[in-house]
């Protein structure tokens, strides 16, 4: 049954009535998402799109019983969003905020270190698990339930995977868009661990980029699965970046030889990963890895 | 966001770290009154450009003279220095550095960055300095030491007392050295910095400890709360069409192919980037025109990418989340009526209100047919600029 958003989250949003808030928490609702509350200071006890509006997390979670947030503030509160939702207790905690300073996120790293909350993102597109639900921002239509477990750290480039891989007939358990910062909450290894122990998960696409080694070090992950494995297909992103240049994202840039894309995809591939070769064939890279046609 | 060696050293001496006596100018006789001003028996002429290597590149002189100091000042304006960190066409010197001398008796390595394999920060040092680190790491790593500061951790004193004593340090020298550390780790965390490295770190022949070169980046996204900072971007060292996209929030990068393109998300303008080269085509340019874009900033972005002399087509690449179709169509819908639409112009659109945005497009009158794939709209693309040519 998915990972993170299942048939067991009541889901808040923190932001709510703010106008991204409200916009995508209106898509979430559409997409049958089990919205039940929204958090902005001052404004408890107002009701916004049906929904009933506390000034804490806290309040949040002791009126609905809510285990997870999607934070839609700007960045100079995020962090802070991040932490009272941890304090709070819920189980999930989706950060959607670009721009938050690195100093504020390895803060967040420092005060959760030992929590059991599962923090995505900062700077991320959201999860979504076809079925049953979504926090964030990615379009629900060109998803479709099925087996194919996405994490991804470019937001656009989840939404490829997804279309290909609903095209190519296969589906989705969850996709987790983990974020293009260079200090972020949930890593590939933990989400590849998490499609690893889903029984609805029966392979693995993984969206890379250039800039850090986080490819390389789930690329020796898979290379450590024993018993228990799950077949990967791989696409890394910047193949064209000229080094030294910062494109776009924040960590998306090439300061050494490791964090170029072909040392990611070499590393992928000697782990037995089935790479992509451009961005258009990820369906088919997913297709081969199962033993589809 | 990069700043100059000499504004570099100028905030770290705010915190107490040495560094040799010196002051800019940005004219000739500027440089005049610094050089008499330093009267030194030894002086370094120093052109202040964001990148290294500028020593082999002659942007680096040693004087030993006030009317020398004037001279090489004077043949550095103006100069076009190439080094492996600047475009090929170099970049142009308008501001030069004259500071005194320093007695050398050892060139050490010190660095600070935000390390995002641990989510915290790194200390580095190394006893080979004045070297390019990368090859120091590769060649001798035995010489290289690390300290790994815990995400969100400080700086402790025995962490600063162990590199000292790797480096080879002791008595007086040591503890100079140490505070030092200490306190180029308060500015790095003050500023919101994102590297410090000093390199050279100098021991002086009278055992003093001095940062002689200096180069240090901060955190973008900290820019808002470091004002002081924010202040010493010199927009001269910005390529004109990168400075006026950052004036709208444009994440642009100018690259030295002829396809203009124009994409949301930095994974998907990457990928589009890759997949115009597979198919035999170069990107002018990277850009994403981000998150929560207005019909106004999409205009704005596809008049840039349209009026720039280099471009010879353009790939509209768009797959909403955040952004939101309909806002993508009537921005360039605006914009293609402005400029005319006389270049190559290929548009895909998928994503979030791609209903509304494809009847934006249809209804303008304009002939611009979205493709189906983003395959099929790079091959597009790709021909299209070919004929041009």
């Amino acid at each position: 049954m998915a990972v993170l958003i299942t048939a067991e989250s009541k889901i808040i949003c923190q932001g709510l009535t703010g106008s991204q808030g409200t916009f995508h928490s209106e898509q979430a609702i559409a997409y049958d998402t089990n919205l039940v509350a929204g958090v902005t200071p001052d404004k408890g006890g107002m009701t916004h799109l049906d929904l009933p509006v506390f000034n804490t997390v806290a309040e949040a979670v002791a009126k609905t019983g809510a285990n997870a947030t999607g934070i839609f503030v700007p960045p100079v509160f995020a962090a802070d969003a991040i932490l009272e939702a941890a304090d709070a207790g819920l189980d999930l905690v989706v950060c959607i905020t670009d721009g938050i300073p690195v100093r504020d996120m390895q803060r967040v790293k420092r005060e959760l270190k030992d929590s059991k909350t599962v923090v995505v993102g900062p700077n991320c597109p959201g999860v979504l698990s076809p079925g049953f639900g979504k926090i964030g921002i990615m379009p629900g239509y060109i998803c479709e339930k099925g087996k194919v477990g996405v994490v991804s750290r470019s937001g656009t480039l989840s939404y490829e995977a997804a279309v290909q891989t609903t095209t190519a007939g296969l589906g989705q358990s969850t996709i987790i868009g983990i974020g293009g910062d260079p200090v972020n909450g949930t890593n590939f290894v933990q989400a590849l661990e998490l499609f690893l122990d889903d029984d609805d998960t029966e392979g693995m696409v993984l969206i890379g980029e250039i800039g850090g080694t986080a490819e390389v070090e789930a690329a020796e992950f898979i290379k450590s699965w024993k018993k228990k494995k799950k077949p990967v297909a791989a696409f890394i992103a910047g193949a064209s970046a000229p080094p030294g240049r910062r494109l776009g994202h924040a960590g998306a840039i090439v300061s050494s030889g490791a964090e170029t894309a072909d040392a990611k995809k070499e590393a992928l591939r000697s782990a037995g990963v089935e790479v992509a070769d451009t961005i258009t064939s990820i369906g088919d890279a997913m297709k081969k890895a199962l033993g589809v046609s | 966001m990069n700043i100059h060696e000499y504004q570099a050293k100028q905030l770290l001496a705010k915190y107490d770290v040495p560094i040799p006596v010196g002051d800019i100018s940005y004219k000739t006789h500027d440089a005049e009154r610094v050089a008499k001003w330093l009267d030194e028996d030894v002086m370094i002429v120093k052109a202040q450009i964001h990148a290294g290597g500028r020593g082999k590149a002659g942007g680096v002189k040693v004087v030993k003279s006030v009317q020398e100091a004037i001279e090489e000042a004077d043949n550095m304006f103006g100069m076009k220095l190439i080094t492996p960190q600047t475009p090929p066409e170099g970049k142009e010197v308008h501001r030069v550095y004259i500071e005194a001398g320093v007695d050398i008796d050892n060139e050490l390595y010190f660095c600070l960055l935000n390390d995002r394999s641990t989510s915290g920060i790194t200390m580095i040092a190394s006893t080979e300095g004045g070297m390019d680190i990368e090859e120091v790491a590769e060649k001798t790593p035995d010489k290289l030491f690390k300290v790994h500061i815990g995400p969100g951790g400080d700086l402790q004193h025995h962490h600063v007392r162990k590199a000292v004593f790797d480096l080879g340090l002791s008595g007086k020298t040591a503890k100079k050295a140490a505070r030092l550390m200490l306190n180029a780790f308060r500015a790095f965390t003050d500023l919101d910095a994102e590297m410090i490295e000093i390199n050279p770190l100098v021991i002086t022949g009278s055992g003093d400890v001095v940062a002689v070169d200096c180069k240090m980046t901060f955190d973008d996204n900290a820019l808002f709360r470091q004002r002081e900072v924010a202040e010493l971007r010199d927009d001269g060292e910005i390529d004109p069409l990168e400075l006026e996209a950052a004036r709208h929030d444009l994440n642009y990068v100018k690259l030295d192919g002829n396809i203009g393109l124009m994409v949301n998300g930095a994974g998907l303008s990457m990928s589009t980037m890759d997949i115009i080269e597979h198919y035999g085509g170069k990107a002018a340019n990277f850009m994403d025109v981000a998150g929560a874009a207005t019909p106004e900033r999409v205009a704005a972005a596809f008049k840039l990418i349209y009026r720039d002399p280099g471009v010879d087509g353009i790939l509209l690449n768009i797959f909403g989340g955040m952004m939101r179709c309909n806002d993508i169509a009537e921005g360039l819908v605006a914009a293609a009526r402005e400029v005319g639409l006389s270049k190559p112009l290929v548009v895909r659109l998928e994503g979030t209100n791609v209903e509304k945005g494809r009847e934006i497009l249809r209804e303008s009158g304009l002939p611009i047919e979205p493709v189906g794939s983003m395959g099929e709209a790079a091959k597009k693309i790709v021909e299209a600029v070919k004929e041009v040519a």
